[in-house]
Formats: structure tokens, sequence, C-alpha cells
């Protein structure tokens, strides 16, 4: 269903300091990068929506670097101590298989979150090069990329994924290939409307003359003026992605010795943790996911506000419109 | 006329790419699936003869000999005489008798379902929007940031556990009650709707932000219209003010999510069927790609496909037809 209703941020096809970066053509690109990250540094802190997402964010982001160091080696490990209910000495109780659901949720977080964000970060590349290169070039190039990005946008995700995953060996990389190949359609289109706009500016024709090579004037030239959008863009791919990797994992079509959300999932369903009563099995995983996804969302609803005046006043208006193809 | 024509040809197109996908990945992916069936076979003690192979290459459409444009042109020609291939998992049956069990119940639950949580999304969504500000609107949108951020399946899987485990009060496997005979009784169809209930309560509540978020905004911003002003200022009663003259034009985007939404129920509906056991397509799709059924997997896919395809294009049309200034702008 999620599908169906994009986010404000995603609607949103003017980017956060469009204004201020109009005539940024004349600085180098370590400057715009600069005023770039300054931009998102405003951005997460002007807004209380912001900044209470980004509070829950970074929590997961800290657990999911430093929280395995806290956590034993032998927390996934099988023992004796089967489906024990939460203790002092097993804060969430125990698997059937005897393994430690808090280690596990740790060690979880780390895998979900670390995977989510990779997995984010080769979707938002995907999205940038099929965008951008699409945008600029215009003609054929255009038109073919476009008609592949339609294609995508409106193929089922799901089902893809199932499809995709039942014919790759399973895995968390493979996962990541497969969520990363079904999700890039949105920001592409995105990233090519802006691209197109800003092809024939000023700067970008003065690069050209100054004989640059196309790839600098995509990468170098363009680019950094849209790193606020896809920064905004990265948030909600990273909502929709850790969906996806969930979903994969809770269908076991990932790798399953790994503690995951997903995976933990799995195994409380078919272990019959449901039946058993366990609920200290199956609640905390899905709970972490959506917290995690309200910190996201949160950040993203804040964006918007940020990024369009109209939202931040009170009565807060918001004109959404309705993700579709556009061929 | 333009613009119909382009979105005609560009869904043509979209299907194709959806069938050639659907020929290409298979015969991509690392593994023969024929070569792997007979793996399979050979493990569970059955000795396969030249002439299985034979057949599970047609059954599969996978003609090695060939060159692939060949095999391609013929999946083409089979796919248009609805000539999907047989089942590997309920073997001798064809596919297109296992998606025929399925379809009817994924598309009367999913139906359902999109019905009750675009009636119930909207009008929760109208009310929020003349409420604004108030308490009851200040604590739904905390809610309901959360409930956009629940995975369905994990929600499925709440609701099993309270409604079907702990209070016991609805059953949460299969359509409906097994030891009865299927048909048009009195006892089978209360057994459905009593099995159908979970089900359909899990997708409701999961897609139910959504409505209500895209009815509010847009109710907002449409109450503070001028002609919604005039409405008010003739002194109207302000039920009609708020259903006759903001409602009507604020639900627009909501139409169109709601066509989308019935291309989507297959879609979007696969792992509540499959948390629940639901007997459909879902389902279906899913218990193939564990058992490797590839037939099943690409005819699912395609079905799934076709379905989005064709509920994306009624959308497209159903705004073009209600709202005119998509006509001219969309062509640009």
């Amino acid at each position: 269903m999620a599908e169906l209703f994009p986010s404000q941020q995603q609607q949103q096809q003017q980017p956060i300091g469009q204004v201020e970066f109009t005539q940024l053509g004349a600085k180098s690109f370590g400057e715009r990068l600069g005023d770039g990250l300054k931009a998102v540094w405003h951005a997460l802190t002007i807004n209380s929506k912001v900044a209470a997402g980004s509070v829950i964010v970074l929590i997961f982001l800290l657990v999911a670097v430093f929280g395995p160091v806290f956590v034993p080696a032998s927390a996934n490990a099988i023992s004796h101590n089967g489906s024990l209910s939460p203790s002092s000495a097993h804060w969430l109780g125990t698997t059937s298989l005897g393994q430690d659901i808090f280690g596990q949720l740790i060690l979880g977080t780390q895998t979900s979150v670390l995977w989510g964000f990779f997995s984010g970060l080769l979707v938002t590349v995907l999205s940038i090069v099929i965008g951008l290169v699409g945008g600029y070039f215009g003609g054929v190039v255009d038109e073919i990329l476009s008609f592949v990005t339609n294609v995508f946008l409106v193929l089922p995700g799901i089902p893809l994924m199932l499809v995709l995953a039942s014919y790759v060996p399973p895995g968390s990389l493979t996962i990541a290939l497969v969520v990363a190949g079904t999700s890039w359609a949105f920001g592409a289109r995105m990233l090519r409307a802006q691209t197109l706009s800003m092809r024939s500016r000023e700067f970008v024709t003065a690069a050209r003359s100054n004989g640059e090579s196309t790839a600098r004037v995509i990468f170098y030239e363009i680019f950094p003026n849209q790193l606020s959008l896809v920064a905004a863009n990265f948030v909600s791919t990273m909502i929709q992605v850790i969906l996806a990797f969930a979903t994969l994992q809770f269908l076991n079509l990932g790798d399953s010795l790994q503690a995951s959300w997903g995976g933990m999932l799995y195994w409380a369903n078919s272990q019959n943790a449901l039946l058993a009563g366990q609920w200290w099995w199956f609640v905390p995983p899905g709970a972490c996911i959506a917290v995690l996804g309200a910190g996201l969302s949160l950040i993203n609803f804040g964006i918007d506000e940020v990024a369009d005046p109209r939202l931040r006043s009170e009565p807060k208006i918001k004109v959404p419109k309705i993700k579709k193809a556009v061929a | 006329m333009r613009h119909l024509l382009r979105r005609i040809l560009f869904y043509l197109a979209a299907v194709w790419a959806s069938v050639t996908m659907n020929f290409f990945i298979p015969r991509l992916a690392p593994g023969d699936p024929v070569q792997l069936m007979l793996g399979n076979m050979e493990k569970s003690g059955v000795r396969p003869s030249a002439d299985t192979m034979l057949s599970l290459e047609a059954s599969l459409g996978v003609h090695s000999s060939d060159p692939i444009w060949v095999q391609y042109f013929k999946y083409i020609y089979d796919l248009l005489h609805g000539n999907f291939g047989r089942s590997f998992t309920n073997y001798p049956m064809p596919v297109i008798d296992v998606l025929n069990q399925g379809i009817l119940w994924t598309i009367g639950l999913g139906t359902i379902a999109v019905i009750i949580g675009f009636v119930l999304g909207c009008v929760i969504g109208i009310v929020t929007a003349w409420k604004r500000g108030t308490i009851v609107d200040s604590a739904l949108a905390p809610a309901l940031t959360f409930l956009y951020a629940i995975p369905p399946f994990w929600l499925a899987l709440i609701v099993v556990y309270i409604f079907g485990f702990t209070l016991g009060w609805f059953p949460f496997a299969d359509g409906y009650d097994t030891t009865l005979n299927v048909g048009l009784s009195w006892d089978f169809i209360s057994s459905v709707v009593y099995h159908g209930f979970l089900p359909a309560l899990t997708l409701v509540i999961s897609s139910l932000a959504g409505w209500m978020l895209v009815m509010r905004n847009s109710m907002v911003g449409v109450l503070s219209d001028d002609y919604v002003m005039m409405a008010r200022a003739k002194g109207l009663k302000q039920s009609r003010v708020l259903l006759m003259y903001a409602a009507r034009n604020a639900i627009l985007p909501n139409i169109a999510n709601f066509a989308l939404a019935l291309g989507f129920v297959v879609s979007g509906q696969v792992l509540t069927e499959i948390v629940f056991s639901y007997p459909g397509i879902g389902d279906a799709l899913f218990l193939a790609v564990q058992q490797r059924d590839y037939p099943l997997i690409q005819a699912a896919f395609l079905l799934i496909a076709l379905g989005v395809l064709g509920a994306n294009f009624i959308a497209d049309m159903l705004y073009a037809a209600l709202d005119p200034r998509v006509r001219i702008d969309r062509s640009a």
C-alpha cells in the first residue's frame, strides 16, 4: 500500500535551497558541496519534526554501529535455554533454540540499518546516474531511459522482488541488489526533471564551452546543485528499502543465519511464537522497523515544511499530487 | 486525443516490457530451472528419463536447442494462446487453473478491503480537515505517522496474535471452513466472511493512513478556496458546504488512487495472504517461489503486472476525464 501514497517529500519537485543555488555557477565544487551540506544541516535543526526524527534515527545508527560491541558473541548462538520469558539474564527472553532475543535485536539492528543504508545508497547512485544522464543528453537517450524508468515505476515492486529473489541465490548482498534494482525509478524521474531544467543554464553552457568533459559537466557542475534534493530523497528511499529488506527476510529469501529484524520475524513465525504467546519474540523487531520508519518519515514531513513555506504556516496546507508515470 | 494515444502506446510498450522481462529473468539467472528440477527429482528417488527432461523443457517453454529469439517468439505465441504451461507442484495441472482458483479469493478480499479503507479513510480525512487544529487532528497526526511506517506483514502477525490467538474471536488460516462443501450455501458464505475478517482488517488498517492523509491534505487546500467561503457566506448548512462543495473537489486525488489501489490489490496483499495462508494469488506466488515452480511464478507475476498496468491506465484515463487540466499539461 505504501507505494500508492508517496510521502509528501517525494512529490516535492522544488529542492530545498533552490533559490540560493541558482547563482552558484562560479563557485568551486568544494564550496558548493559545503553549501549543500550546510543546507542539510540547516534543515536538520530548523524544524521540530526534523529534529525529533533525526534523534530517533541517530539512536538507531548509534545502536547499529556500537551496539554489537556490548553484545556477547554468543547471543545468536544456539543454547539449551530455549523459550525463556523475559528475565534479568535475558531481557527479552530467548528463542525456541535458546538464542538471546535482546542480543539478536541489537545484532539485527546492525544488519538491518547498515544493509538498509547500503541498499539506499545503491538506489540513490542508480537514480542519480540514470536521471542525470537522461536529463542532460535528451533526445533518444532520454526517451529510452525515461521509458525504462516509467516501466519500473508501474511494475509491482513486491512481486517483482519475490520473483527476482527466487532466481538468484539467497543472501544479504543479493537482496540488496534486488531491492536496488526495483526501487530506483522514482528518484531517477525526479532528478531527470531537475536536470532537464538545469541543462540550459548559463553555468552549464559556460562549463561546456570551457571544454569540460561531458561526465565532468554532469557530475561536477550539475550534480552538486541537486545535492539537497538527493539527500531528501535518500531519506524516503531508506524507509522503502528497510521495509523491502525486512519483507524479503521475513519470507526467508535472505541470509537466514544472520540476525536481522525480518529474519527474527521469520523464525518467530515459523517456530510458532504466536501460538506459544511469546510476544517478546515477534513484537520488538516489528516495533523497531516501525519506529525507525516513523523517525525517517518525520524527517521527511519536516523537510517538506522547510522546503515549502505554505506547509509551514498554520494552518498547515498540503496539496498532494498523485504519483503516476508520465511518458 | 493525443494524450490518450500516447498513454495507450506507453502501456502497450510496458506490457511488452513486462512480458519480455518475464522471459529473460529466468534465462539470465544462474542455474537452469530444468536442471534444478531434475536434481530435485533425483533427490526424491525418481530417475528422470530423457523424455522427462524434454517434457519439462516443453512445459517451461525452455527449448534449449533453439536459438534464443526463436524461444522468445515461441514464448509470446504460447502466451497469446493462453498456454502458460503446467505447474510443477500441482503437476499435471495447467498453471492457468491454479491461478483461476486463487484469483477470485484475492479479488474478493482485496476489493472489499479497498472499498472499506477508502470510505473510512476519506470520512476520517474530511473530519480531521474540518476539525483542523483541535485535539482530534493533532492527536491523529503522530499516530498516523507511526501507522504509516508499520510493516504490513508485522501488523498481520499482531492481528493474528490478538484477535485470532489470544482472544480467539476469529480463525486465522484458510479462506473458509475446510470441513464444509464449497458452494452457495449459507454456511459456506458465512464461513468465508468469518475467515476473511482478519485479513481484511489488516489490509484496511495498513491502507487507512494513506487514504486519510491524502484526503485531509487535499481537503485543507480546498477549504481555503474562495468558492467554499462563498458557499458559507450564502448561509448554506455546514454539512452541505462540507460534502457538496469542498469534499466533492477534494476527493479527486483519492479517486485516481482508488483505481490504482484496485490494481494493487493483488500486489499489495501478497504478504497478508502469506501470513493468513489465504488461498489467493499472493499465497500461490509465494508457494511457487518456495518450491521453485517456475511456470507458476512466471504466470503469477505476469498476471499481477497486467493487473497493475491496467489499473494505472484506468487511473490515468479517469484522472484526465475528471480533471481537464491534466489533459493539457501532461502531454508536454
